[in-house]
Parts: C-alpha cells; sequence; structure tokens
C-alpha cells in the first residue's frame, strides 16, 4: 500500500528541537497539538464510557428478576425524598436515555474519531499537525462541555421526574408536551454542542486529508484508516447539521409556541422521525467506519501483507457512506408507509450488505496465507469480524420491512445494534488501543492480561447480548424496566453476562496500570515489518512535533 | 496560494456544506407537506376544482365513510359531525356537514389539520369544497354548519394496494390560530 522513502533517522536529528513542550496548563487546556488533543479525547472517552457502561450496569441489576426492585430506591436517591412509582418509571427512561446518549455522543464517537482520528491521521499522511489546531482545541471543550451539561440535566425537572426521559431519539411529542422542565432543554443543548464539535472536528479532517499530505501521498496510497475517516467526517457535515435543525424545531416547539412536530396544531410528528433518521443511520456508520478503518490496519500488519483489494476496501467505504443516507426510514417501517416504500427501504438496505460483504471478505484475504502472529489487537479484531458479521447478519433480517413489524422495538433490535455497535465499535476501539497505546505512550501493554482481557470481554458481552435475540424473538419489548416471568431466565443469563464483561474491563483497567507502572519501552516500531505505515517510522512516543522535514512516499 | 490560505479555502467549503444542510434540515418542513399534498402521504387528501370532479363517473361499488372530529383542549369548541357515517358511491360526490359551537363569550379563530385512515387511501380521497381549507372563526356562542364535498376517486377499486379498502376515516382536528399578527 505504502512504501516510504524517507529514513527514520533523518527525523531523529531534529527530534531534539521538536521535543520542546509547554507546561502542564498550556499543554493540556490550551493544547493545540493534536496528539495532545488525541490524548485529551481518549481519555475523556474512557471518563464518559466508564459513566455509560455503569448505567447500563444499574439498568442490568434491575432487569435481572421480573418486577420493581432497585428503580423506586434509585429514584429516590435522585430526588432526595421519597419516590413515586411513575417518578422511577421516569427514572429507567432517563437511565436509557443517558446511556444512549453518553455511548454514541461521548464515548464512541469522541474516542474513534476525536482520539484515534487526531492521533493518526497527521501521522499517516506525513503531516505535522492538524490544519486547524486551535479549532481543534475548540471541539474537545465544545464535546466536554456538552457532557457535563448532558449529566447536569439529570438533576433538573424533565416532565414526571428528574432528568431528560426521552429516549436518544428523542422524539416528539414525548419531548416537546410530554417532558415540561428543563432537563430536555439542557439535553438538546448538549446535543448542539456536541454536534458542533463534531462540525468543527470534521472541517478539519476533510481539509487536513485532502491538502496536508506528505508528498507522495496520493489518495489512493492512502491508509485505509485515513480513508475510513475522511468518509465519516464527510457524513458528519452532511447529517450532524439535519440533526441540529430538527432539534432546533424541537426547542421551537417546546419554548416558543411551535407547531413544527404538533399533530394538533398542523405539524406532524413523523416529520421528526424523518429528520431525526436522516441524522440518525447515517450516525451508526459515522460509528463504525473509523473501525473498519483500524481493523483494516490491524489485520495486515499482523498478516505482514498488504490489505486484499485496497482500493474496493476505499471505495466500499465509500459506497456504504453514500448509500447510507437513503435508507434511513427503515427505522420507522411500523410509522404507516405504503408496501412500496417499505419495499424500497429494505430493498435499499440490504443492498449496503455488499460493499460490508466486500469488506468482510478482504479482511479474511488478507490473513489467508499471511504470517499471522495473534497478538492482542489482531485478537480483538477478529473477534469485531466474527461480532460484527453477526450483527450485520441480524441486521438483514430486521431491514425487512415484513418481519420488522413484528420485531419493531423488541429486544432483537436491542440485540442487533449492540453486536455491530457495543461488540463491534467497541472491539475495534479496544484493537485500536491495543495496537497503538505502545505508540501513544511509549510504554508496552501486557499481552497475557490482553488476551485475558479479550476473552473475558468477548464471552461476557456473548452471554449479554445474545440471549437478548431470544428474549425479541419471544416478543419482549424494549424500553421497559419490568416484564413477566415468561422472560426471566435469559435476562438473568444477560445480567450474569454483564458481570464477566465487567471483570474484563476490570482486567483493561490493570493492564493500563501495569503499562504505565512497569511496561517495557516500546520501539519505534514494535510490530515488526508487517506495520508500514509512517507512524510506525517516529519513535514512541513521537516528539512533540514530527515530520519538520516532510517523508517522501513513493 | 500559501498553505494557511490553501486551507483556509477548503475549510470554508467544508463549512459551507455543513451550513447548507442546516438549511436543508428547515427546508425539509415545507418540502415535507408538499410532498404529502403531492403523493398523499400520511393519510393527506387531495383537492380538486369542479372540472376535474366533472369528470368522474360514479360506480356501483360503495364504500363507508365514517367522520371524526377532535379539538385542540386550549380551543373553547364544541366540535362533531351531523352523521358518524355516510355510505357512498365510489366516485359519487357526497355532502358531509360538521357542527361547531363556540363556548366561549369571544370570538374565536380556528382551523383544521386533516387526514383520513388507512393512511394509503389519502391519495384517492378528494375534496372539491372543506372548511378545512380556509380559518373560521365564530363569535361568541355562534353555532356554525360546516360542509365538505368530497369524492373517493374510483381509482381505488384498481389498485391492488387500496382494492380491499371498504371502510375510510375522514378525521378533523381543530385548533386555535393567533389573530395577534
Amino acid at each position: 500500500m505504502t512504501t516510504i522513502a524517507a529514513n527514520p533517522a533523518d527525523f531523529h536529528g531534529s527530534a531534539h528541537d521538536a521535543d520542546h513542550k509547554p507546561a502542564f496548563f498550556a499543554r493540556w487546556f490550551m493544547s493545540t497539538n493534536h496528539k495532545d488533543i488525541g490524548t485529551l479525547y481518549l481519555i475523556f472517552a474512557i471518563f464518559a464510557g466508564v459513566i455509560g457502561g455503569a448505567i447500563s450496569g444499574l439498568m442490568r441489576w434491575e432487569l435481572a428478576e421480573p418486577g420493581i426492585q432497585h428503580l423506586t430506591s434509585w429514584a429516590s436517591m435522585m430526588k432526595g425524598s421519597g419516590a413515586t412509582l411513575d417518578e422511577a418509571y421516569h427514572m429507567w427512561n432517563v437511565l436509557i436515555t443517558a446511556h444512549g446518549l453518553i455511548m454514541v455522543f461521548f464515548m464512541v464517537m469522541p474516542a474513534i474519531i476525536g482520539g484515534f482520528g487526531n492521533w493518526f491521521v497527521p501521522l499517516m499522511i506525513g503531516a505535522p499537525d492538524m490544519a486547524f489546531p486551535r479549532m481543534n482545541n475548540i471541539s474537545f471543550w465544545l464535546t466536554a462541555v456538552a457532557f457535563i451539561m448532558l449529566l447536569g440535566s439529570s438533576f433538573v425537572p424533565g416532565g414526571t421526574g428528574l432528568g431528560a426521559g426521552t429516549g436518544w431519539t428523542v422524539y416528539a411529542p414525548l419531548s416537546t408536551s410530554g417532558s415540561v422542565g428543563p432537563a430536555v432543554d439542557m439535553a438538546i443543548f448538549s446535543l448542539h454542542m456536541a454536534g458542533a464539535a463534531s462540525i468543527l472536528g470534521a472541517i478539519n479532517f476533510i481539509t487536513t486529508i485532502f491538502n496536508m499530505r506528505a508528498p507522495g501521498m496520493t489518495l489512493h496510497k492512502m491508509p485505509l484508516f485515513v480513508w475510513s475517516v475522511l468518509v465519516t467526517a464527510f457524513l458528519l457535515l452532511l447529517a450532524l447539521p439535519v440533526l441540529a435543525a430538527a432539534i432546533t424545531m424541537l426547542l421551537v416547539d417546546r419554548n416558543f409556541g411551535g407547531a413544527f412536530f404538533d399533530a394538533a396544531a398542523g405539524g406532524d410528528p413523523v416529520l421528526y422521525q424523518h429528520l431525526f433518521w436522516f441524522f440518525g443511520h447515517p450516525e451508526v456508520y459515522i460509528m463504525i467506519l473509523p473501525g473498519f478503518g483500524i481493523i483494516s490496519q490491524i489485520v495486515a500488519t499482523f498478516s505482514r501483507k498488504p490489505v486484499f483489494g485496497y482500493l474496493g476496501m476505499a471505495y466500499a467505504m465509500v459506497a456504504i457512506g453514500v448509500v447510507g443516507f437513503v435508507v434511513w426510514a427503515h427505522h420507522m417501517f411500523t410509522s404507516g408507509m405504503t408496501v412500496d416504500m417499505k419495499l424500497y427501504f429494505t430493498a435499499a438496505t440490504m443492498l449496503i450488505a455488499v460493499p460490508t460483504g466486500i469488506k468482510i471478505f478482504s479482511w479474511i484475504a488478507t490473513m489467508w496465507g499471511g504470517s499471522v502472529s495473534f497478538k492482542t489487537p489482531l485478537v480483538w479484531a477478529m473477534g469485531f469480524i466474527f461480532m460484527f458479521t453477526v450483527g450485520g447478519v441480524t441486521g438483514i433480517v430486521l431491514a425487512n420491512g415484513g418481519l420488522d413489524d413484528n420485531l419493531h422495538d423488541t429486544y432483537y433490535v436491542v440485540a442487533h445494534f449492540h453486536y455491530v455497535l457495543s461488540l463491534g465499535a467497541v472491539f475495534a476501539l479496544f484493537a485500536g488501543f491495543y495496537y497503538w497505546f505502545g505508540k501513544m505512550s511509549g510504554k508496552m501493554l501486557s499481552e497475557a492480561l490482553g488476551h485475558l482481557h479479550f476473552w473475558l470481554f468477548f464471552i461476557g458481552v456473548n452471554v449479554l447480548f445474545f440471549p437478548m435475540h431470544f428474549l425479541g424473538n419471544s416478543g419482549m419489548p424494549r424500553r421497559y424496566p419490568d416484564y413477566p416471568e415468561a422472560f426471566a431466565y435469559w435476562n438473568e443469563v444477560a445480567s450474569f453476562g454483564y458481570l464477566i464483561m465487567l471483570a474484563g474491563v476490570i482486567v483493561f483497567f490493570i493492564n493500563v496500570a501495569y503499562a504505565y507502572l512497569a511496561g517495557r519501552r516500546a520501539e519505534g516500531n514494535y510490530w515488526g515489518e508487517g506495520a508500514t505505515t509512517l507512524e510506525w517510522t517516529l519513535s514512541s512516543p513521537p516528539p512533540f512535533h514530527q515530520f519538520e522535514t516532510l517523508p517522501v512516499i513513493k | 496560494m500559501t498553505h494557511e490560505a490553501h486551507n483556509l479555502k477548503t475549510g470554508l467549503m467544508a463549512g459551507a456544506l455543513a451550513i447548507s444542510m442546516v438549511g436543508m434540515g428547515f427546508a425539509a418542513v415545507p418540502l415535507y407537506r408538499i410532498f404529502c399534498q403531492v403523493t398523499g402521504f400520511g393519510g393527506t387528501t387531495m383537492r380538486v376544482d369542479e372540472a376535474q370532479a366533472a369528470t368522474i363517473k360514479p360506480t356501483n361499488k360503495t364504500i363507508v365513510i365514517r367522520f371524526d372530529a377532535n379539538h385542540r383542549s386550549d380551543l373553547p369548541w364544541d366540535f362533531k359531525p351531523e352523521r358518524t357515517t355516510d355510505t357512498v358511491s365510489v366516485g359519487a360526490r357526497d355532502l358531509s356537514i360538521y357542527i361547531a359551537k363556540n363556548l366561549s363569550d369571544e370570538a374565536v379563530t380556528g382551523t383544521a389539520s386533516f387526514n383520513v385512515t388507512p393512511i394509503i387511501a389519502g391519495q384517492y380521497f378528494n375534496k372539491i369544497q372543506c372548511f378545512c381549507f380556509t380559518e373560521q372563526t365564530l363569535k361568541p356562542g355562534q353555532q356554525v354548519r360546516m360542509p365538505v364535498v368530497y369524492y373517493v376517486d374510483p381509482k381505488i377499486l384498481t389498485d391492488p394496494d387500496t382494492k380491499d379498502i371498504e371502510e375510510i376515516t375522514l378525521s378533523y382536528t381543530f385548533y386555535p390560530v393567533d389573530q395577534s399578527e
């Protein structure tokens, strides 16, 4: 894919001058360095992921057996006095809303785009930094403030109780006339800020990738991770403004007597769903495409082969991005649609399986006949390929308009999107973390702990999410804190799965602590000859400013 | 062009794209309304003039039309259909009456949103005349009889998706219109 002509030694001569770092406050709070901002994003995402993951733990705790066990006491704790059952139910809605929004906007996106994107896009294309370093800083701090805003919304009234209980989709009329009080306004404003941050980030990535590639780094020589971030940046640019428009209309309906989505005043709540999913469907590709890029780098590195079908891989991502914009109504099959419309959205959705299939095939073909070494990153990448295929197949099931009438809003859907996100995007994140941690920190993680983390996590999430297919097929609806006895068995199994996964996460943190306390020093290219992209020509960690002499790519 | 100027140009172009998508988001509101009016999406009924209506010939197949009336809680009106059902020939013109009464002691202006179910029948439900085309102002205590003249397009009998429909519900929801402007 990429051959590097520059001699690594060329950079080391200037490394001393390039390594002058500002003092602590200026370095971390006013940062304009893409690597420092990437680090901030990763720390932020881990922090948000712990909160979002803890919330899902609360939900699994409540769902471990039928009946309402803990919800009322949690709601009372939040309120400071005895909560009614209705307030407890509202608390449930707040938990599902917070879990969804945090994981989407404050964990996966900051980690995969803000974290790995900021760190490795400039390194991989041979650029000294991002195109707009100060705007990069604004993006990060907007995201941080947006997160505080969202957390703050849990402590103010949101209708039936404290907090915004609208679901991550913020459907009207629940989010308008159904949720009186400032909580939903705060949540919407938080989305505005997180969205603005991501749009600024996307502009930065597009400019960097188009204008700042090293001499000889043509678009068709770019590493696939850079391709994936480029496609993602365009999706962000086209999708997020539509969300911004839709939630601004929600604010108008809520506060300024508007009736965009009020059927009793000439509006239409289904319009909100169309606008939301015009954003929402590309959004799921925004979360997974950079993961595809990471997996491509890792599979090629540990097979010691260039990735199979490079151009097909790059344009498969473009195709997924383009087709992803014309399939949104498959989220709305039950909102009233003609047979012909269902036909179109079913067929268009299934079409996405073609480029996705190309990617899965090419990853396997890359490993085929390669000199494969099963290091931790590759194990996570293979976990990703397996899990994402399972989630993709259930996605094809759900794409059928006729079947979806039955499965819509059941746990089958929950199982599907956790297989592609919680097991897909998150596996890609862990794969990337194990792949690049040594490069970023200069310290090596433990291979043994990494494998232990993988197996605990892999078994945990499968025990957690696979039974949800059975629950959904038997008709258990999403978004409820209680269920009939018939669903008790698989819910209990799922809750045990959470505990296994939790053990895996603890091993992960032990591994990070180990790396900093006792980890081996990382060399420049610690993965050896399979790692061919430009970041491996630099020291670990790379100098504060790199590529003052631009590398030349043949 | 310098490096910075080149970056600025690309960045501004990307920013313009994002801003134009915000515009597209808001433009979706009128576009969606037009889409519904043209295609009958979401059970939106069609509006026809006398000339178009004159070309339609009644068939001997009958269909039941149900009439539904709602009003928003902050509109102090009583609003109901005179009859709750009519059985009409497909293609034949029918006149139906809704009755509205202002229960408050001040003049109130309202207008009605409308659609039909099954929603797929919207494209074949043609209104020649309807009180819902305009705003209605009722003086204190005033009661009015408001007509709607419509027919069901005989094409409903040949469309495979709609030919089994035996009953259509026509629904109105009255809501207050702010007269302050």
